[in-house]
């Protein structure tokens, strides 16, 4: 590929330029998703508990914005929408990746603490839920805007399918990929769009813990994750920058 | 009249008082907004969102204890976070109202201040004991961060509950630019914006940097509203203009959006958009060349607010709705009920 044309794809990119927020941002496939956003000239804004993991990866991602917040804490939300929105200038994309596993080890329903469900639903759905809802006026400006705006959260195909052992995670994956799907036919007419998608089995800390004596090489790799799930968010852009005279009132 | 003390818990119960053009008034529910309203009708409202911008700390001189309110900044950019126009309060907090709160220790440039994780300096005076000119020390995420964690929404006496920061994002709420709710976008919610775009309302926004509503002191509340920047999105003018050709009203959500699109109508009588600061205020005699109507709160008759909506009717019509509200039982202050006043 010569160097002009090289230019001409990265100028092409529907990402580059983009405002792009993923939550835990400084592992696993969240790193992978907030690598490969920076690849494509997006403006990457990240999330993560530990303020060294946060540091570290604000250096390799120069001119990032990260910021250091737990998803599963009321409290954190709206000081994280603030400081996103406020350092990237506004919103395009935002990726609810964090997750918790519920119980660790895995367990049965029966031998779930409350607490441990709780902590699921807290980080994997309601987290989700209210920063999307901090981040919803930031997101339709975007829409109002012409460039669209997408969220998406990360489901897993434990949404679906009912694994013994995987119960706490599994409902409240399953709670978030039913709440994308009523989210994104309510905001049709504002031009955000909310999707869910399953990454797969990925070679990461998160599937080690679920999975301790799983074979690394039969488990994807995130940047490979990562990229499918890119390709879903520029694809629904691309889809609302097409459907943009439904934004206009019917005339 | 009736004081809103709370911030959530009545919202969806919230009065409307519609003014028509030729005074005739009426009374409804905040949520019927859209039978007020016309097919090719523009709503224009201000998408800032708040920041925690009081900042308690201590005055490292005097090692008096102080309360920062950051009021004013000189563009929106994401990173000009360093400098902002800062009013300064001594020993005490919002439960003390602002009109008797103590003085700040003597302020000189260089007297740096110390606020939770944030260092800053007074870098000017502005002409009064309270009002100065501060500079942040520091990496731009630092700030941010320690604003975003040690700030608390500003606020005043008349709420008796600590509020949150959700407490002072409006529904619309996009860039953190204000440093006080522009709060008669509390007016709107999600299911609102729906019914009014199958009513063939639009909506769209621009963004302000909303600043103080009161200092506490006549001398200083008398230079409100301070210089404020603001941005006007190109999409946001063509529907302004396109609701203009076919007729339709353009009603600004609140001041804050009829100060920046009046403003940027001033070279050439046409709404524009990019990047301003909004400087001068609208009152009585200001002649409005966008907004031909306005949904505000309700204001008491002493501040720079009300003075703005003389500016969208006479004295006469204020003080006949104001009589209204009052036998109503309408609620003052930004977390109450609203007016819409219409011009045409």
């Amino acid at each position: 590929m010569s160097a002009s044309t090289h230019v001409t794809v990265l100028h092409s990119d529907p990402l580059s330029g983009r405002r792009v927020a993923v939550t835990g941002g400084t592992a696993g496939l969240g790193y992978a998703l907030a690598r490969a956003a920076y690849a494509r000239g997006a403006r990457v804004g990240f999330v993560a508990r530990t303020a060294s993991e946060v540091e570290r990866v604000a250096r390799a991602l120069p001119g990032s914005a990260g910021v250091v917040g737990d998803v599963a804490e009321k409290e954190a939300i709206h000081p994280i929408a603030l400081q996103l929105a406020g350092r990237l200038g506004g919103l395009d994309v935002l990726i609810n990746n964090a997750s918790s596993l519920g119980p660790v080890p895995l367990a049965p329903l029966a031998d779930t603490e409350c607490e441990e469900l709780e902590l699921a639903l807290a980080t994997n759905l309601v987290g989700p839920f209210r920063l999307t809802r901090a981040l919803l006026g930031a997101l339709a400006a975007s829409a109002r805007e012409g460039t669209g705006a997408v969220v998406l959260n990360v489901s897993s195909d434990a949404a679906v399918q009912p694994y013994p052992g995987w119960g706490a995670y599994g409902a409240s994956k399953a709670a978030l990929r039913h709440l994308s799907a009523i989210w994104d036919l309510e905001l049709r007419g504002v031009g955000v769009r909310v999707l869910s998608a399953d990454p797969g089995d990925m070679d990461t800390a998160l599937h080690t813990l679920a999975v301790p004596d799983a074979d690394p090489a039969t488990l994807k790799r995130p940047a490979a994750a990562a990229e499918e799930l890119l390709a879903l968010v520029t694809a629904a852009l691309a889809q609302r920058l097409e459907e943009r005279p439904a934004l206009e009132p019917a005339s | 009249m009736i004081v809103a003390a709370e911030p959530l818990g009545s919202r969806r119960q919230a009065r409307l008082l519609v003014v028509h053009p030729g005074g005739e008034m009426h009374s409804g529910d905040r949520q019927d907004l859209a039978a007020a309203l016309r097919s090719g009708d523009l709503l224009v409202a201000n998408d800032a969102a708040t920041i925690p911008a009081s900042l308690a700390g201590a005055h490292e001189p005097s090692g008096l204890s102080v309360e920062v309110r950051l009021a004013g900044r000189r563009s929106l950019r994401a990173d000009d976070v360093r400098g902002f126009t800062a009013l300064v309060f001594g020993p005490g907090d919002w439960h003390t109202p602002t009109e008797h709160r103590a003085a700040p220790p003597p302020l000189a440039p260089g007297d740096r201040l110390r606020l939770g994780p944030l260092r800053a300096a007074v870098t000017r005076r502005l002409g009064h004991p309270r009002l100065v000119e501060l500079g942040f020390e520091g990496e731009v995420a630092d700030i941010w961060a320690g604003i975003a964690r040690h700030g608390r929404p500003i606020q005043y006496a008349h709420v008796p509950a600590l509020l949150a920061l959700w407490d002072v994002w409006t529904p619309v709420a996009a860039h953190p630019v204000a440093f006080e709710a522009p709060s008669a976008g509390f007016a709107l919610t999600w299911s609102l914006l729906e019914r009014l775009r199958h009513l063939r309302v639009g909506f769209t926004t621009l963004t302000h940097a909303a600043g103080i509503s009161s200092t506490g002191d006549p001398a200083l509340d008398a230079r409100l509203p301070f210089d404020e920047p603001y941005r006007i999105p190109l999409e946001t003018v063509r529907r302004i203009r396109r609701a203009q050709r076919d007729g339709g009203r353009v009603i600004a959500v609140g001041t804050t959006a009829a100060r920046a699109m009046e403003h940027s109508a001033l070279a050439t009588g046409a709404a524009r958009s990019g990047s301003g600061i909004a400087t001068g205020r609208i009152g009585p005699e200001s002649v409005l060349r966008v907004a031909d109507g306005i949904l505000t709160g309700v204001h008491e008759p002493s501040t720079s607010h009300y003075q703005m909506l003389r500016a969208f009717a006479d004295e006469a019509t204020l003080a006949a709705a104001d009589a209204v509200m009052e036998r109503a039982g309408y609620r003052h202050h930004e977390f109450g009920d609203s007016v819409l006043l219409l011009r045409r």
